[in-house]
């Protein structure tokens, strides 16, 4: 999505003093962005029981937290949450992606709004009218046929699906821009079919854009808070809303701890989607 | 929806081709129109209910929700002040975002991939966790408070406070706005400038009437990348300011979830004229700066 190549032209009349400026600009910038993140890392190994400020080195907080059965079922399920609903999400909107980018047909035009839309809205209008439609549509199923049905961990995963749909789909079509038909052309002409072409020509070639798809949508699933807050049911434990709930009663080292976890899994995730992006320009 | 072949092609081609296009299209638009279009269409039903005693929706249809919007203060200032603070993020994001973004572009290539790296990363990172991160910044016995005593000024109250947000939505958007900005520098002819001072143009003058009309499309998308969701949240709000400072997000959150009773019609209403008002805001905005571009 970003171009990382050179501008056109290196600038060269810019005076000296001009772009000192910009670099010290730059400098404490980045300073503002980091400062907090590195503190929050550094106070998770501190032994201060507040957890702001240094007192000493320790691994406490990390044991805690493993022995924590809230924290780790609510991590897992928000694992549980995130993989479900990449999976979903990859598929429709990768098939959305090809259906939008190889054809023309009447309505492209609304679709492709339609498309944007969850991705503009407000997320927290998103969330609310989720809640209200899982609500409302369980009152009339309750009402039809009596089966009570209540909001749990699949109504999240609904929920993330929808949103991430609109997110993959953007990044494959961008995969889907530079693509020579001509292969599939070929193929089709020495013999393959549909399903050949496609498992075996077209997957391949557009992997990178799906991929990068995918974790997209994985992050912004795992990251999620507005909606899962919205649509997850009082039985079920989210991470995101565990940590919410905490960080709401008090500051403590075990936050910074699992905070820190969820910084790592972050930049882990950067470096992947940055991996299969060069590999994607590269062809 | 009617799939029309724009190549002329033999009838049973156009068949299979619209079949498999209804294979890729539809299970998709499905899951949209049901799970995103059926939910919103379904608010608009439920900001014309009424709100019973006890929280529960009654189903007989009137404009109360509405008529409270308008007539409590309590309403009205919480809009005031979302949107007051959604400018003033966008407008700091881009004060800061554009010289960085700036910097960025002008830096040797290798150095560059560094520099995008260290933005896509708090990018990337989750919202909540930033914003935890100022919590730990400005508690009473935190980092910056002990500084203040060393100094001599002594402990301050520094969160909760409407400053506190105003940091936290700044720190949480500002990689939304160096992004695209980004990508429009990257694209951007500076020989254009030399151009320009060859012509005897000011520094400023260039800046103005050359660079910031060209990359315009970044600076547009950046700020609505920045403004909607900071207009939207209650996150921030909720953990650096307290109940002191209430928006939108948190009046919403409220009503939906929490308040006792819950209120689901004024919700709904609060949200649909949420709505109108931002995409107004959006739509003026969009026309105001292709303008300039003229």
């Amino acid at each position: 999505m970003i171009d990382t190549t050179r501008p056109l032209q290196p600038p060269t009349k810019q005076p000296l003093w001009g772009r000192r400026l910009l670099t010290m600009h730059a400098w404490s910038t980045y300073v503002f962005l980091y400062a907090p993140i590195v503190l929050l890392v550094v106070f998770s190994f501190t032994k201060d029981t507040f957890g702001v400020r240094w007192t000493g080195f320790t691994l406490d907080w990390y044991i805690k937290l493993f022995n924590d059965q809230r924290m780790m079922t609510a991590t897992f399920n928000t694992l549980w949450v995130a993989t479900i609903s990449t999976i979903l999400s990859t598929i429709l909107g990768t098939l959305l992606a090809l259906g939008m980018e190889r054809y023309r047909f009447r309505g492209r035009d609304g679709l492709d709004a339609l498309l944007y839309m969850p991705i503009v809205i407000p997320e927290i209008v998103m969330a609310l009218a989720l809640l209200a439609f899982f609500s409302f549509s369980f009152g009339i199923i309750q009402a039809l046929t009596g089966v009570t049905l209540r909001m749990n961990i699949w109504t999240v995963i609904v929920s993330h699906v929808a949103f991430c749909i609109s997110f993959v789909t953007v990044v494959v079509r961008a995969s889907l821009k530079g693509f020579d038909v001509r292969l599939e052309e070929a193929a089709a002409d020495l013999g393959a079919d549909t399903r050949t072409i496609f498992w075996r020509i077209t997957l391949p070639l557009i992997l990178p854009g799906v991929i990068g798809g995918a974790l997209l949508a994985f992050t912004l699933s795992l990251d999620d808070f507005i909606i899962s807050f919205f649509t997850v049911g009082p039985g079920t434990n989210l991470l995101p809303i565990e940590v919410y709930g905490r960080v709401k009663r008090a500051i403590t080292p075990s936050i910074n701890a699992i905070s820190t976890i969820m910084l790592a899994v972050s930049m882990l995730l950067v470096f992947l989607s940055q991996f299969m992006q060069r590999r994607a320009d590269e062809r | 929806m009617a799939m029309v072949p724009s190549i002329e092609a033999p009838p049973d081609q156009t068949q299979r081709r619209n079949r498999s296009l209804l294979g890729l299209l539809a299970p998709g638009v499905l899951w949209l129109l049901v799970f995103f279009v059926l939910p919103l269409l379904i608010v608009i039903v439920y900001s014309f209910a009424t709100n019973g005693p006890t929280g529960k929706v009654i189903w007989s249809f009137n404009l109360d929700s509405y008529r409270l919007l308008l007539t409590k203060d309590l309403y009205y200032n919480a809009y005031i002040r979302s949107f007051v603070m959604g400018v003033e993020t966008t407008l700091i994001c881009a004060l800061i975002g554009y010289p960085l973004a700036l910097h960025m572009v002008m830096a040797p290539p290798a150095r560059r991939t560094v520099l995008l790296f260290l933005i896509l990363i708090p990018f990337w990172t989750n919202f909540l966790v930033r914003t935890y991160a100022w919590m730990l910044l400005l508690s009473n016995n935190g980092i910056i408070n002990s500084v203040l005593v060393a100094v001599g000024i002594g402990k301050q109250m520094l969160f909760p406070s409407e400053g506190a947000v105003l940091v936290g939505l700044v720190y949480g958007s500002l990689p939304f706005m160096v992004l695209p900005l980004y990508a429009s520098l990257s694209r951007f002819d500076f020989t254009l400038m030399e151009a320009g001072s060859d012509l005897g143009a000011s520094i400023v003058q260039r800046f103005l009437r050359i660079m910031l009309p060209l990359t315009a499309p970044g600076l547009v998308a950046g700020s609505v990348l920045v403004f909607i969701p900071t207009v939207g949240q209650f996150v921030v709000s909720d953990l650096l300011g307290g109940a002191k400072v209430d928006m939108l997000g948190n009046l919403l959150q409220r009503l939906f979830t929490r308040s006792n009773p819950p209120n689901w019609p004024l919700g709904s209403a609060l949200a649909l004229v949420f709505m109108a008002l931002l995409t107004i805001v959006v739509v003026l905005y969009f026309r105001s700066t292709t303008e300039e571009d003229r």
